[in-house]
């Protein structure tokens, strides 16, 4: 006789399934309705335009070489094409709604793994009991598969996005936590013995002081977080979650190899672009916190 | 009056603090032997010392002698395990959270020895920072800010980044900082030891200043590692060795009767006259002296050394004026007070030697 420890981790569910619907239905809810609204937002302007937008952005939080690698990258992605003299000019290859998805379940998720995981951060920097308590838990979430979490994840909240996002969000909240908590740890020991001395109350010294300082730390987590739920965007797809992951999964069943090289090429330019941006932006806030000695 | 006491003071780390206590008060174990037996390490031993107003007094010992934590367990950066410290008469270990952040906000302030600045905040950011967090509005904040940058010589360096200043002008910023809301009391850890030789000294004769014009003057509690800068800056000094301090005294009693071996070992080879302030020889001027000293422009700042002032007290025929930064007259040096100064200098180091030596000589008889 073997031990049935899956056979009871799927009783769990099944409870949970049974007497936590409601809750399970209100995530559903929350989480599908911001990744919808938030991909009505991207899809407002068209292809083109939004290409401008994301350029402007790389061009004033990163670097010009940044801008002009968004403006071809993305335009590769969009599905703009015209007549010009009589000649067909194509200019991208027509994913601009799917890479659209793809941004909104990833802007989604890593806002939920911000929401949850800088603060639970802060938690474990202040105490260690929350720091021991958190660090298997944070193991266990980035070793554990994302295939073997993706089953509960469609008993729980059905297939397409949402459960994508979920899953998603299993595997990126780790380093924001870790490194939310790394950056508030090392904060001086100096500054915080300064902002003691002159009366600060606990809040004053989080917002005032090591929240900021910790700032350049945390943000490079926030890089890591989006980067990883960018690695999700295909496993995602598996459950039915819209976006450049569809055409790779496609791909893979079909054996369609130019398919396949089309949806990710895209999830690259994307995971590029998101790079680049945000550790452009934990640049800036560093380069304002510089280090005194 | 004292602005400061502390009674019995106790810091001890892990262990069984209350057993360290006894091992050590009332067996005499050493701070070794202590941390063998109960696994405490004991920072602070039954220290008790006061500072009185507007004094300079100044801590000096070398690194793990506890002096830090000392000074730490007077704001309650630190708290104390055992003992009192009482702040203007009021004890201070028994504040709660408010209390004790009203203290800090208004009373207290401290200088720290790698400066403790805010690198995400501009210097003008950083000396406002103590207004801030006790909620006065910006304006009003900012502009007191600026006139204490002003005041450290810091005026068109508001909006710099700290981190783009030398070490001196970082100082000037924690100073600032220290200032900007009057306080009746600084505590400054090793607040100039991280500076070159040099800044330093600047550094040191400008607290120096400050303090004299001040009205009223701050009182000063000042930690170092370093003889000559406690010399130079105490009117007071206590001396710490692993956490109890083995003497309190102007720096001429510490230097003329070293109450043991230890600051015996610390003192034996310093050249007074270099060290000890003109302030210590001075005088009241005496019968007509005062009138012929108007006559005179020469005259001293209270805190040069009195081998700086030798050559000119040779050449001077009469007493020189000793007068502080804004020229107001403290008192008279003549060259008589001087030179005894000096030749006691000379003989001081072995005699002191010698007494001590009779001294336990007859102890053992």
């Amino acid at each position: 006789m073997e031990l049935d420890l899956g056979g009871w981790f799927a009783l769990l569910i099944q409870w949970l399934k049974a007497n936590l619907g409601a809750f399970f239905d209100g995530v559903t809810t929350v989480i599908g309705t911001t990744t919808s609204a938030l991909e009505d937002v991207l899809l407002f302007l068209p292809g083109w335009a939004m290409v401008l937008v994301f350029t402007a952005l790389a061009w004033w939080v990163a670097t010009r070489g940044v801008a002009l690698f968004t403006f071809f990258g993305m335009g590769l992605l969009t599905d703009l094409q015209f007549t010009l003299f009589g000649t067909e000019f194509v200019i991208g290859m027509g994913y601009w709604d799917i890479t659209m998805q793809t941004l909104s379940l990833i802007v989604t998720a890593s806002l939920f793994s911000l929401l949850v995981g800088i603060p639970v951060g802060i938690w474990a920097a202040k105490s260690d009991a929350v720091d021991k308590t958190v660090r298997p838990i944070l193991d266990f979430m980035q070793t554990m598969p994302p295939f073997v979490y993706l089953i509960p994840a469609v008993v729980l909240f059905g297939l397409g996005t949402v459960p994508g996002v979920i899953a998603t969000f299993i595997f990126a909240t780790p380093p924001c936590v870790r490194l939310t908590n790394l950056g508030i740890r090392q904060v001086s020991e100096e500054a915080i013995e300064a902002a003691q001395s002159f009366g600060s109350t606990p809040t004053q010294m989080l917002v005032k002081v090591e929240f900021p300082m910790a700032l350049p730390t945390i943000l490079a987590g926030v890089n890591q977080t989006v980067l990883l739920a960018l690695s999700m965007v295909v496993i995602a797809a598996l459950i039915g979650s819209s976006g450049l992951g569809q055409p790779v999964v496609e791909g893979l069943t079909q054996l369609r190899i130019a398919k396949g090289f089309e949806g990710g090429l895209g999830i690259v330019i994307l995971a590029i672009f998101l790079d680049r941006v945000t550790q452009a932006a934990g640049e800036k806030a560093g380069a304002s916190t510089a280090q005194t000695r | 009056m004292a602005v400061i006491e502390a009674e019995h003071l106790w810091k001890i780390f892990g262990g069984d603090p209350d057993r360290a206590r006894t091992l050590a008060r009332d067996e005499g174990l050493s701070k070794a032997k202590v941390k063998e037996e109960t696994g405490s390490v004991i920072a602070v031993n039954n220290a008790s010392f006061d500072v009185k107003a507007q004094e300079i007094f100044v801590v000096m010992g070398l690194s793990g002698s506890g002096k830090s934590t000392l000074l730490r367990c007077v704001n309650r950066l630190i708290e104390p395990t055992f003992g009192s410290v009482q702040v203007d008469g009021e004890e201070v270990t028994t504040y709660d959270e408010d209390e004790l952040r009203q203290l800090r906000r208004t009373k207290m302030s401290m200088v720290f020895q790698n400066f403790g600045l805010f690198p995400h905040r501009s210097v003008l950011g950083n000396v406002e920072y103590g207004l801030e967090v006790s909620g006065m509005d910006e304006s009003k904040r900012q502009e007191k800010a600026r006139r204490t940058l002003d005041l450290v010589g810091l005026e068109g360096y508001e909006d710099s980044n700290p981190g783009e200043l030398s070490g001196g002008m970082q100082q000037r910023v924690g100073l600032a900082r220290a200032l900007v809301d009057d306080p009746e009391i600084l505590l400054m850890d090793e607040a100039f030891s991280a500076l070159d030789p040099l800044i330093r000294e600047e550094m040191q004769n400008e607290l120096l200043d400050l303090q004299d014009q001040w009205d009223p003057a701050c009182t000063i509690l000042f930690i170092t590692h370093d003889l000559d800068e406690a010399l130079k800056m105490g009117d007071r000094i206590a001396i710490m060795k692993d956490g109890w301090i083995a003497q309190i005294g102007t720096p001429t009693e510490i230097l003329m009767n070293p109450a043991d071996d230890y600051v015996e070992s610390f003192v034996q080879n310093v050249d007074r006259t270099k060290v000890i302030p003109v302030r210590t020889v001075m005088r009241e001027p005496r019968g007509d002296e005062a009138d012929h000293l108007s006559e005179t422009d020469a005259s001293v700042s209270p805190h040069t050394s009195i081998a700086e002032v030798l050559p000119m007290v040779l050449q001077a025929d009469g007493p020189v004026a000793v007068r502080d930064s804004g020229e107001v007259l403290q008192g008279v040096v003549s060259r008589e007070d001087v030179m005894e100064e000096v030749t006691r200098n000379a003989s001081n180091v072995s005699k002191t030697r010698e007494a001590t030596r009779q001294a336990k000589a007859m102890e053992a008889a």
